[in-house]
């Protein structure tokens, strides 16, 4: 494939969702409103396959657009694959006409296309103060997304989102100064994360050490993970049951991706484990809040929020340990987490608006009462407690072996343990609310729930699935894994 | 077209002005935990912002550029009039009369700042030691603005107290930069300042539905959404 026809998928994945959301302000028409963040994308699913495609394989080079503002690798590529299919996931589920007919309708779509974008943004851009930007844009998009549904809860959540978030985001930026800092002193003022990694300076320790660590700090805090992570759980249970989708499923992976970036300068700077120790230490941290609070979990959004803490708990261990067995498991792991909880919290915001409330206690023999609304929403939690086929069964599993190969096996016996109970916790939650005979209590018909579309869902759930034995996958994750600095 | 890059503050920059303006904005924050969250912020908040754009017009004047001069205007702007005002409405929007002082004593809080102040003299030391000039010498000043701004936001209890801790916690992330490393890339100031701007008219217009949604309350004494009660 040409540079310059890979160059147009740069601009397909960044300004498609972009130019899509001008036009829902400029033609607010119903039917419009009502498929533009499909559409959208839509847009950034197709960029990505075309700049995987581009970028992996003998004798391929990274896409630069903007005079190598713009940066895509490999890495890159996968991650706008992973925001394509799960916001694809998440907005062809999440369609609803009712909410695009509505007064605030046009107004959450567009939020929906510039949060895509600038997720887009922040995976494409090669300097990393232009990704930080493009991360805090993400919570400033997001914010009203959060309160959509108003009420005391909703203001609540966005409040705290947008104050945890910013300031966390901000640790991030100092740490970001502080490493340009050191460049300036050592002749050669950059962020580029391609030219710190390629040409890599002789920087002060001290302060690159400080710096690089403050940065991870920051940008795990957007990732979710312990302990910077209390944002998550709220903005996740309040916020539209597809938004909760993309940021559990989206957002987490493209603010991690910045993590890794981090974590490969660190080695590529300092030669060092500091981001390594941080990373390892943060995701068995969220294991250990995850296992402790989804156990006496009350609410069931709450209860998938501290799913996808433990996922990235996960995901953070497998970056940690760092070998291609890791981190090929790793880059999966995000794919199908992300694939499988936006379908799952689709259904989630479904079951609450036909139920009525979020209480575990409140939903009761779902499977009898509503199997249309059960039977997705069960086989989504299955997929993600990685019951086989699950593909999050052999993620998790590779992470555990490549643990143990990797010297790090109290991490991996602590991984297991704790996923075990996480396991438990989750897996009773979902028995209670789906199996079991309706009691006198439960109404046996409650509000009628408008129809909506599953195939998004079942698509999602499979791939979920299969995606693992997709035989060029493994090829593409290679290439990915190099890009981190490991060559399987 | 590549990150433009601005150039270092010149070692030839007049120390004493350097030391003055940095120390102002630090003591702006000073005034700020001393002053508690009851009194309007916007006075120091001004100073603060006055400050750190003097410190990018001494920059421009120094280095006779042109570019720096329209920059530090900009940053007054910004910092010094647009922001401070929005942060203030957002005071007036919760009622500033309420009682908030939790049993804080203005004498504790300063003695917090002052060992927040020599935390981050030491913290900055070895970033002092890579930067040449009078910069290097007040960059500690910026850290020590940062750890203020963090106090501020940590015991803010009000939607304004907040406000004020988030801003000043920016300023010194800037001040540091400016000091450290002239600042970041021209493209990234940009994002970084429109952020800025977006996430506290954001806080605005949250708090304003906070409002509403709570009958005058704060969020800081929100909790409905708390472990416990789910």
């Amino acid at each position: 494939m040409t540079v310059t026809r890979a160059v147009v998928f740069v601009w397909l994945a960044l300004a498609g969702p972009f130019t899509v959301a001008v036009a829902v302000l400029v033609f607010r028409h119903r039917s419009w409103v009502l498929v533009a963040e499909v559409l959208a994308a839509g847009l950034v699913l197709v960029g990505g396959c075309g700049l995987l495609a581009s970028t992996t394989g003998p004798g391929t080079t990274p896409v630069r657009a903007l005079g190598g503002m713009l940066r895509v690798d490999a890495l890159a590529a996968y991650l706008l694959v992973v925001v394509g299919a799960v916001g694809l996931t998440a907005t062809w589920a999440g369609l609803d006409r009712r909410r695009a007919s509505s007064r605030h309708g046009s107004r959450y779509a567009t939020l929906v296309c510039l949060f895509l974008t600038a997720m887009v943004l922040a995976v494409v851009a090669d300097d990393l103060g232009v990704t930080w930007v493009a991360v805090e844009a993400t919570t400033i998009a997001t914010a009203f997304l959060v309160g959509h549904h108003g009420g005391r809860r909703a203001v609540e959540a966005a409040w705290k989102y947008v104050v945890l978030a910013s300031v966390g985001v901000s640790i991030a930026l100092l740490g970001l100064v502080l490493l340009y800092a050191a460049t300036r002193a050592a002749g050669s003022p950059t962020l580029s994360w391609s030219q710190l990694t390629t040409h890599p300076p002789h920087l002060d320790p001290a302060v690159t050490r400080a710096g690089l660590a403050l940065a991870a700090l920051g940008f795990a805090t957007k990732a979710g993970l312990a302990p910077m992570h209390s944002w998550l759980p709220d903005a996740h249970s309040q916020a539209p049951g597809p938004v909760s989708g993309l940021m559990s499923g989206v957002l987490l992976a493209v603010a991690f991706g910045a993590v890794l970036r981090i974590e490969r300068l660190d080695d590529a700077l300092l030669g060092g484990t500091t981001v390594r120790w941080l990373v390892l230490a943060g995701g068995l941290l969220s294991l250990l809040v995850s296992a402790a609070l989804v156990v006496t979990q009350k609410d069931y959004k709450r209860l998938l929020a501290y799913s996808s803490i433990e996922h990235m708990g996960l995901v953070a261990v497998g970056a940690a340990v760092g070998s291609p067995l890791a981190l090929t498991a790793m880059l999966l792991h995000l794919l199908v987490h992300g694939l499988a909880k936006a379908g799952t919290f689709v259904m989630a915001g479904r079951i609450l608006a036909a139920e009525g409330s979020s209480a575990i206690a409140d939903v009761r023999a779902l499977l009898r009462r509503r199997p249309a609304l059960a039977v997705p929403f069960l086989a989504g939690g299955a997929v993600l407690l990685g019951l086989p086929p699950s593909g999050l069964f052999l993620t998790e599993a590779a992470l555990v072996v490549a643990g143990f190969r990797s010297g790090l096996g109290w991490a991996a016996g602590a991984v297991l343990a704790l996923v075990l109970v996480v396991f438990v916790g989750v897996g009773r939650h979902l028995v209670t609310m789906t199996l079991g005979a309706p009691s006198t209590a439960t109404t046996p018909d409650g509000p009628s729930v408008a129809p909506a579309p599953v195939a998004p869902i079942a698509l999602a759930l499979v791939a979920s699935c299969v995606v693992a034995f997709v035989g060029p996958l493994a090829g593409v994750l290679t290439d990915v894994v190099a890009v981190l600095g490991r060559s399987a | 077209m590549a990150l433009e890059t601005r150039p270092p503050m010149s070692p030839e920059a007049d120390p004493q002005a350097v030391a003055l303006l940095a120390g102002l904005a630090l003591l702006s924050a000073v005034v700020l935990v001393w002053r508690g969250p009851g009194a309007s912020p916007r006075a120091p908040l001004v100073l603060q912002g006055a400050a750190l754009s003097g410190l990018v017009l001494l920059a421009g004047l120094v280095d006779r550029d042109p570019r720096v001069v329209i920059a530090a205007l900009l940053a007054f702007v910004l910092k010094a009039v647009v922001l401070p005002a929005l942060v203030d409405r957002g005071g007036d929007a919760v009622g500033p009369g309420r009682p908030v002082d939790r049993g804080r004593s203005p004498a504790r809080s300063l003695l917090l700042v002052a060992g927040l102040v020599v935390l981050g003299y030491v913290v900055a030391r070895p970033l002092g030691a890579i930067v040449p000039g009078p910069a290097g010498r007040a960059v500690a000043a910026g850290m020590a603005l940062l750890l203020v701004g963090f106090l501020l936001l940590v015991t803010g209890d009000r939607v304004r107290a907040q406000l004020v801790g988030f801003l000043t916690l920016d300023n010194g992330i800037s001040t540091t930069a400016l000091l450290a490393a002239g600042g970041v890339p021209l493209v990234v100031e940009i994002g970084v300042s429109l952020d800025l701007l977006l996430v506290v008219l954001v806080l605005r217009v949250l708090a304003e539905r906070v409002t509403l949604a709570f009958g005058g309350s704060d969020p800081g004494s929100v909790r409905e959404l708390r472990e416990v009660r789910d």
